[in-house]
């Protein structure tokens, strides 16, 4: 395994040098030499003309990879009620299972949870596995874990999503682990190599600077976690048909190392911005922390809720809680304002999927005006009451 | 300017700036404001060793000096002076000690110090004795094992907040300015208490109060070096000694300002360009820093003077705090100027530099007595030379 | 308690810019530094040593200059550090790089607790911590914000989650991912900065810690780059143009005939 120059075909012509998106190459007497760093993506070995690079992987294949069948999604639950992004998922990987031609199975696991298996087949599932058992009532590594890698290594499924959410960010390394498989995290585009079934799997890297798209060629399952919010649910369908399988736990080995003593609930005094329609976020623009009332009365009249610029955090203007961007909140409402928001790439990374993007900015060449929809150009200060206004009147509020 | 710091001095000057940086200047407008002693701030810069830089190793200290102490200073008081000084008045506090305190006084009080576990504090100035301590009304009266103190110290730095206080009295009034003795009184003795906070324009972190002593019975090994008589000398020889770290404190504030003005300057549009593009404004800034540089110049050469083992330094260490404390009075002035009227209001930081530089030019002796001190040192050596 | 903290060098992302023109990153001048995240964790552990005593040993894997940093961690008030680099772990996913620190910890051994940052700012995958758990065979918990208790055998920790967070009791050994929330990193000290200059940072080789080639690397990473590319951004939308009130009018009715609101 490793990543090789040969030094009788390459001609010393740079473009491997401005096409490695690390910055590693170095042309010495001539001769491109890779340094420490590499993460052995490739582009260089595509970009050469003379082909001069190679990457040779020692590969053992020891897997029957076409025994491997089926596209599963991780149905979370948070006390007994589905989390949105089980929905999502199973619009994304509907469309998947019907490229490749194999059946899309919901896994649910908890404790006294089979009556919501009928809404996973009503969001597009053919089959739910369903896991009911005490030991699973609350999420624990430990069990979840447990009973996931059971049921794949007897099923074989091809590709597992899981939503890179809280619980699945830690089940999903977990259940890899055990499985010995690739697992791509915080996926934010998903399609299928029909020929090879292999999952391509795009995610950002580098706080959003760049994107890659991963693939996990010899391994079954491929498995991902998903970003919620990007992906969009089906339309219920109460009446597509689809089947429930209980699944035996008689035998599961339980060894179960943790154990919730409480649960804290604290959305009452947090803000939903994940699950908002409309969200209105302020920024540095703003000048000053009592302009944020500004926004919220903004929010108020559109029945939004309020988010932020980490430059507005940052300056203390509003709790961490409304942070919109790659270290605070992914967000994908139907309208997204953003209210003397620059639009740097760490606020992009989180509301770019948003339906439609107003901003509003009084410098035009802000970036933020790159991806809004609708722009205005103005003192945030002078056009924010006036939106208000406005909006209050065409809703007869 | 590069000014060949060991490898220590270069990580004491980074320790120093960073806490600077990430701890310090962000809480600098609020700690203006409220006026409330940075507790929390000393602990960050006492679990860096920071209070320890300038001492023997032998009292915990790091086994540097004056110099390292003033690259301590200097980087605080960039980003705020109040903390700075809270930090350098402890080392003032704490000088006559290391000056001459005898060897137990020195174990038992100078590891606290250097440890950053208790803070000093100098207690010299009264109402009526300024710049001429002649005028002193506080007394000590030996009394079997104790000496009584009666009197009240005014305008003392950390007064309240420190635990250890080196405190001037006079023992016996015909000898003059050699009748001062000087005494080290602990936090909590009774007898001893504090007046009210000191309302400033500047430096509005630090804590100023008057010290009160109403029939303050401490033992008699307090006393210090063991010798009545020695406070005027503990004296001049402490402000010989910490002098370079108002100088220190000045330049540190006047960088501050610069810094900000240099930034700002290539910020502000007028008449569609950068106010930097301005010669006006260019030669502003160039002199600001000309300046600076010289007196950083002056006070790292006299800290390194006192630190090689030189004998006598009054002379070049008033020079330090004279010259250093003139230019960012100048400098951190200048820096308003730049900003206009953005520099005048408080939601910038060079309005309170402006207020901070203020008194390095009148404290540890006014510059006009730095003035009195250099002139006389001079004749002085030329006379030696006849 | 012998304590681990898992620590990565990246590059000061939030410096990281993309040049247009040849669309790859800029890196000059982008500073390394220890991911962010990971000085939680450091933090956290010099804090559970100073109650419990112990020792606290960070460990890293990456280019042999990776040891020079590794001595903030020292100057902070770690007792040991250990850098594994070999040409061997190149290319390595995070199942990959999980394999090789389960290796260097089990050298270490008879640790009984891990901790990671949440994940690390380069590529935020959060992963590498859960993987070494289940490596070792131990149990974890992610996104820990507070330690309320702990001993040699057990521990009570709150994790965060999208609705609050839950008390989790666990059993030791065990590995933890810690929030920022959890603590504020310190300063290093003086003292600690001059032990660190003079500390021996231990590095290991892939024979070293006993790591099978097949699992180490890029040899060992079922998932490969296929491609890496810059992200495309929208088209550029509709600017209104005219007075406020103008353009305050057109993005009311273009919002109102969507009937969204």
């Amino acid at each position: 395994m490793a990543i090789k120059v040969f030094n009788d075909k390459c001609r010393g012509c740079k473009l491997c040098l401005s096409s490695c998106p690390f910055g590693i190459i170095e042309i010495i007497d001539n001769k491109a030499v890779i340094k420490d760093g590499c993460t052995m993506c490739g582009t260089c070995v595509k970009t050469c003309k003379f082909q001069a690079i190679e990457i040779t992987r020692d590969v053992k294949i020891t897997i029957d990879k076409s025994l491997y069948k089926g596209v599963w999604v991780f149905a979370e639950q948070h006390n007994g009620k589905l989390s949105n992004v089980a929905f999502e998922l199973l619009g994304e990987g509907r469309k998947l299972a019907d490229e490749l031609a194999e059946p899309l199975v919901a896994v649910l696991m908890g404790s006294k949870i089979e009556a919501e298996s009928k809404r996973l087949i009503a969001y597009g599932a053919d089959q739910v596995l369903v896991a009911d058992a005490p030991e699973l009532e609350h999420f624990l590594e430990d069990s979840y874990a447990q009973v996931l890698t059971d049921l794949v290594k007897q099923e074989k499924p091809n590709i597992i999503l899981i939503g890179a959410t809280a619980i699945g960010r830690s089940l999903g390394p977990k259940a890899a682990a055990r499985l010995e498989t690739g697992l791509t995290a915080d996926c934010t585009g998903l399609a299928v190599d029909v020929a090879e079934k292999n999952l391509l799997q795009t995610r950002p890297a580098f706080g959003g600077n760049l994107m890659a798209t991963i693939l996990c060629p010899n391994h079954r399952p491929q498995m991902a976690t998903v970003r919620p919010k990007v992906f969009k649910p089906l339309e219920e369908n109460p009446g597509r048909a689809g089947t429930v399988t209980k699944v035996d736990l008689g035998k599961t080995a339980w060894n179960i190392r943790a154990k919730v003593l409480e649960v804290v609930n604290e959305v009452g005094n947090s803000v939903n911005l994940e699950e908002a329609n409309i969200i209105v976020s302020g920024g540095r623009g703003l000048g000053d922390p009592k302009n944020f009332q500004l926004v919220k009365d903004l929010a108020a009249v559109l029945g939004g809720a309020v988010g932020s610029s980490r430059a507005a955090v940052d300056a203390g203007w509003i709790p961490y809680a409304h942070q919109v961007g790659q270290t605070g909140k992914t967000v994908g409402p139907k309208i997204y304002f953003a209210c003397g928001i620059h639009g740097a790439i760490q606020h992009l990374a989180g509301m770019s999927s948003s339906d439609i993007i107003i901003a509003i900015n009084k410098n035009p060449d802000a970036p933020i005006f790159k991806v809004a929809t609708f722009g205005i150009v103005g003192d945030v200060l002078e056009i924010l009451p006036m939106l208000t206004k406005a909006f209050k009147k065409e809703l007869g509020g | 300017m590069d000014y060949f710091l060991t490898e220590e001095q270069q990580m004491i000057r980074d320790l120093a700036r960073r806490i600077a940086d990430e701890k310090i200047a962000p809480r600098a407008l609020e700690l203006d404001e409220s006026g409330e002693f940075p507790w929390d701030l000393m602990k960050i810069i006492a679990d860096a060793d920071l209070f320890g830089v300038y001492l023997p190793e032998e009292y915990g200290g790091m086994g540097g000096g004056v110099f390292e102490q003033c690259l301590v200073v200097e980087e605080l008081s960039r980003a705020c002076s109040g903390v700075a000084v809270s930090y350098a008045a402890s080392g003032l506090g704490c000088m006559p000690i290391l000056v001459l305190g005898s060897e137990e006084q020195k174990k038992k009080y100078l590891p606290q110090i250097a440890a950053g576990k208790k803070l000093a504090a100098f207690g010299a100035t009264e109402a009526n004795a300024g710049s001429d301590p002649s005028g002193m009304e506080t007394t000590a009266v030996l009394d079997g094992n104790e000496y009584v103190i009666n009197g009240t110290k005014q305008w003392i730095t950390n007064g309240g907040e420190a635990e250890i206080y080196t405190v001037m009295a006079v023992t016996d009034k015909r000898k003059g300015p050699r009748g001062i003795s000087c005494f080290i009184v602990e936090k909590g003795t009774p007898g001893f208490s504090f007046g009210k906070k000191e309302n400033k324009m500047g430096i509005r972190a630090s804590a100023t109060r008057e010290l009160v002593f109403d029939n303050c019975r401490i033992p008699k090994e307090n006393l210090l070096g063991g010798k009545e008589g020695v406070g005027f000398i503990a004296t001049m020889k402490t402000f010989d000694r910490t002098r370079p770290g108002i100088g220190a404190q000045a330049i540190g504030v006047a960088q501050g300002a610069l810094d900000a003005a240099v930034k700002y300057s290539r910020e502000r549009v007028q008449f569609g360009e950068k106010i930097s593009s301005f010669q006006a404004i260019q030669h502003m800034l160039a002199d600001m820093a000309t300046q600076l540089e010289a007196a950083r110049a002056l006070v790292y050469a006299t800290a390194r003077m006192i630190d090689s083992g030189a004998k006598n330094f009054s002379k070049e260490s008033a020079m330090a705090k004279l010259f250093a404390s003139d230019t960012a009075m100048k400098v951190t002035v200048d820096a308003v100027q730049v900003f206009g009227g953005y520099g005048y209001m408080k939601e910038y930081p060079v309005e309170k530099m402006m207020r901070d530089a203020k008194i390095t030019q009148i404290y540890e002796g006014t510059n006009q007595i730095q003035r009195n001190i250099i002139g006389l040192e001079l004749i002085k050596e030329y006379a030696s030379k006849k | 308690m012998k304590i681990v903290v898992c620590v990565k060098q990246v590059p000061d992302t939030t410096e990281v810019k993309i040049n247009p023109e040849t669309n790859t990153l800029i890196r000059e001048g982008v500073a390394s530094i220890l991911n962010p995240f990971d000085m939680y964790a450091v933090e956290e552990a010099i804090r559970i040593k100073e109650k419990l005593g112990g020792t606290v040993t960070v460990i890293s894997m990456g280019p042999p200059q990776v040891a020079e940093q590794l001595r903030e961690t020292i100057g902070m008030g770690v007792d040991d550090a250990v850098l594994l680099s070999d040409r061997a772990f190149a290319g390595s996913d995070t199942l990959a790089t999980s394999y090789a620190l389960s290796k260097g910890i089990e050298k270490i051994g008879d640790v009984q607790l891990i901790l990671c940052g949440k994940q690390a700012i380069d590529g935020d995958t959060a992963q590498v911590g859960p993987e070494i758990a289940e490596k070792l065979g131990m149990p974890h918990i992610t996104y820990v914000k507070k330690v309320n208790e702990i001993s040699e055998t057990e521990m009570t920790a709150e994790r965060m989650n999208e609705d609050g967070f839950e008390r989790v009791q666990m059993t030791l050994p065990a590995l933890i991912t810690v929030v920022k929330e959890i603590n504020e990193p310190r300063m290093p000290s003086l003292k600690g900065m001059m032990r660190a200059k003079k500390a021996e940072i231990k590095t290991w080789s892939a024979a070293d810690i006993g790591a099978d080639p097949a699992k180490s690397g890029l040899n060992g990473s079922p998932t490969w780059v296929k491609t890496i590319f810059v992200p495309e951004i929208k088209c550029q939308g509709e600017i209104f143009e005219g007075p406020p009130e103008v353009q305050v009018k057109s993005l009311v009715d273009a919002i109102v005939c969507r009937k969204i609101v």
